[in-house]
């Protein structure tokens, strides 16, 4: 079983992840991009909030325009080391002007999620055994960061320019 | 252990902030979680693997070996005691130099890594990144800031990436390893045309320094020599362009095979000229949006602390009379210094028998106090695995000469052919395919008479036992690699290989020699360019003259004397 982190706390997820062959259910649905780029027109006309499933080799350019459609972008790590993601939603965020959710799922470790977080992340598809407190330990372990990066955090550059 | 009385110098060399210590403070507290979550079965060992080699711990044949980040190759004689102490500590009294200009420790236990990694940062030092597939330490050369060769001392802008590459969020999870190296001359004493990305500072036409950055370079089972990604980026441009370059590695690098997956590959496969228009389209956003600008004062705040040494005025420029062992050692191991009166030592971790690029912690300590008393307090690693004195007056060199040779390193072989790069191999590492150490020992030794090493002149044996070509075995002029056949170890010879600007891959002669083999036909070998050289003409020069056939000829050919 898995659970939605959103702002910092558990959130109910009102989106029915959908697969490529099933009926199409009332509200709002996740469907891969296969399934988007078959249906768009039809996806499109339904008015209701609509999210795509990126896979790691699908670069979110492909969504060309539509990006702004999407209400959510679901982005996978099929398996933790594979970082693709990281590039995925930092573009997402700075190049395509992305504001809706991006959320990480997949096969993710405790020790990634502040990097996501950065780059663009703002919700995650935890297992059971993840807890709020851990989510929050994750984002504070290192307090200060050396880049920018999709968050605006102020880099330690800034800081000392601060003084 | 030495007569004066030493005051710990404060080298110029980069120092941290509160900020710079805070960061690694809190890096070693997270990693200290990361190992209690091991050791609890939290994390299995799968899920624990990348995050520890994100701290350069690997597991080896025997135990853990952590390695230890020396950026850019510089360290104090407070740091080198810390490692010293280490190595006493937590380990069997010793440390290996390695050929990325890192040091590491080859008996470590789990259990002692957190508190070994506290003792390193209360030195300013880290593991931060010297393993993994993120960016690791940056190099560059060991001369940098004594060398009157340099357009300007490359550590800055190396201080600059080190902190850039530091848990850059987008980038801890690449495809593969991604190894960058800094120089700013025209000679190369970083093997840099060999890294994934190196950037050598130079000046435009109109004066104006700026950098040439270079990417696609890489040793490893498919060799490459990096291809020009940019002739003249601007000083203030510079994160963003490495940036855009790594980006597009991240983004476009295959997955689906570990040995396709470096950088070297996604160039020579989409081709250097598409490679350049994709980073093109990375850089003109990243430039766009301006965050990663790098502002001057910040260059100069960093530059400032590796403000040259006030290097006294009025010394003598001659070096002192000390007998013909101490003039050999001056020929090779001496190199010019920018400063009069001034020179730069190479200590040579290479007596022959020795492992390459090993030291005790006695001989640590020792180096440390020679540091202090003689070098401004400064060391240089060399990926060569031979440490450098930077900044010595030439009327010390005497002294230093006999304080090396108490400790067995006063070797005047520095760039002759018993200069050897090995790596660690079977001895340690579980991916070697044969031992590396021991067949340093033996051409060592079998070339250890001096006055032929002088008369061979520069040859550079590098020597990796497997194909991952950790002991740079493509760059060197005869490069040795270990394979294993049914079990019996078996040795390749490689001819013709540079990892200097004349950067060349070496070309492998043919089946592999057995163990009491190789020794000979290296000698045959080295006697092919004995005879068929000519005046002034390096084993590499006469290689590329004459080609492969004769040495071939010679190497295979038992009789042959």
């Amino acid at each position: 079983m898995t659970k939605l982190i959103k702002s910092g706390a558990y959130a109910q997820d009102g989106f029915a992840p959908v697969t490529d062959d099933a009926p199409l259910p009332d509200g709002a649905v996740i469907v891969s991009l296969a399934r988007f780029q078959k249906e768009r027109e039809a996806l499109l006309a339904r008015n209701t909030p609509i999210g795509v499933r990126l896979q790691s080799h699908e670069n979110p350019e492909l969504l060309g325009a539509d990006v702004n459609h999407f209400s959510l972008i679901a982005l996978e790590f099929p398996k933790f080391r594979d970082g693709r993601a990281f590039s995925w939603a930092r573009m997402l965020r700075t190049r395509l002007g992305f504001t809706g959710e991006i959320r990480a799922v997949g096969d993710f470790l405790y020790d990634q999620v502040n990097y996501q977080h950065r780059v663009g992340f703002d919700a995650w598809e935890v297992p059971d055994h993840f807890t709020i407190e851990m989510f929050n330990q994750a984002l504070t372990e290192m307090t200060n960061v050396y880049q920018p990066s999709a968050d605006g955090k102020k880099t330690i550059r800034e800081l000392r320019a601060d003084g | 252990m030495l007569n004066a009385i030493v005051k710990p110098a404060q080298p110029s060399m980069y120092r941290y902030d509160e900020f710079d210590s805070q960061f690694v403070h809190q890096r070693v507290d997270q990693f200290a979680g990361q190992v209690a979550r091991r050791l609890s079965g939290e994390l299995t060992e799968d899920q624990f693997k990348p995050l520890r080699l994100m701290n350069g711990l690997y597991l080896q044949l025997h135990a853990y070996m952590l390695r230890i980040a020396v950026p850019y190759g510089t360290l104090s004689s407070r740091q080198m005691r810390r490692l010293a102490h280490i190595a006493r500590t937590y380990d069997k009294d010793f440390g290996h130099f390695t050929t990325r200009t890192n040091l590491q420790f080859n008996w470590i236990k789990l259990v002692d890594v957190p508190n070994i990694l506290r003792e390193l940062a209360e030195v300013e030092m880290h593991c931060i990144q010297t393993s993994g597939n993120c960016v690791r330490n940056i190099t560059t050369d060991q001369f940098a800031g004594a060398t009157d060769e340099e357009i300007e001392d490359p550590r800055p802008l190396a201080e600059i990436l080190r902190q850039w590459s530091s848990l850059h969020p987008e980038f801890v999870f690449l495809a593969r390893k991604f190894k960058i190296a800094v120089g700013a001359c025209e000679k190369d004493r970083a093997a840099m045309l060999y890294h994934d990305m190196a950037v050598q500072i130079v000046k435009n036409e109109e004066g104006r320094v700026g950098y040439k950055v270079m990417a696609g370079g890489g040793m490893g089972r498919t060799p490459y020599i990096a291809h020009v990604m940019s002739e003249f980026v601007e000083r203030e441009d510079i994160l963003a362009y490495l940036e855009a370059v790594l980006r597009v590695y991240n983004q476009d690098s295959r997955r689906d095979n570990i040995h396709k997956q470096r950088i070297k590959i996604l160039v020579n496969t989409i081709g250097p000229e598409e490679m350049r228009r994709r980073v093109a389209r990375e850089f003109e956003e990243l430039k766009r949006m301006g965050t990663l600008q790098l502002p001057q004062d910040e260059l100069d705040r960093i530059t400032a602390y590796f403000a040259a040494p006030k290097f006294e005025t009025g010394l003598s420029d001659a070096i002192p009379d000390a007998g013909p062992d101490f003039a050999n050692w001056v020929q090779t191991n001496v190199h010019k210094h920018k400063a009069p009166g001034y020179a730069i030592a190479t200590i040579t971790l290479k007596t022959p028998g020795q492992v390459p690029g090993d030291a005790t912690a006695d001989q640590m300590d020792t180096i440390a106090d020679l540091m202090d008393q003689f070098s401004l307090g400064e060391v240089r690693v060399s990926h060569e695995q031979n440490l450098v004195l930077p900044h010595v007056r030439k009327q010390d060199l005497p002294a230093i000469y006999a304080k090396l040779k108490e400790l067995d390193f006063a070797s005047p072989n520095a760039g002759l052919i018993t200069d050897i790069i090995a790596c660690p191999g079977l001895d340690y590492c579980d991916l070697a395919n044969a031992r590396s150490i021991p067949i340093a020992q033996q051409l060592a030794k079998r070339f250890e008479d001096l006055e032929r090493q002088h008369e061979i002149g520069e040859l550079k044996i590098k020597i990796s036992g497997c194909i991952n070509a950790c002991g740079h075995h493509h760059a060197g002029h005869i490069g040795i690699l270990g394979v294993d056949k049914k079990g019996v170890e078996f040795y390749q010879l490689v001819l013709g290989g540079s990892g200097a600007e004349d950067a060349s891959i070496g070309e492998i002669m043919g089946p592999g020699f057995g163990e009491h083999e190789i020794g000979d036909a290296v000698e045959r070998v080295v006697d092919v360019y004995l005879k068929a050289r000519r005046p002034g003409e390096r084993f590499l020069d006469t290689y590329r003259r004459i080609g492969m056939a004769p040495f071939k000829d010679a190497a295979y050919e038992k009789e042959a004397a």
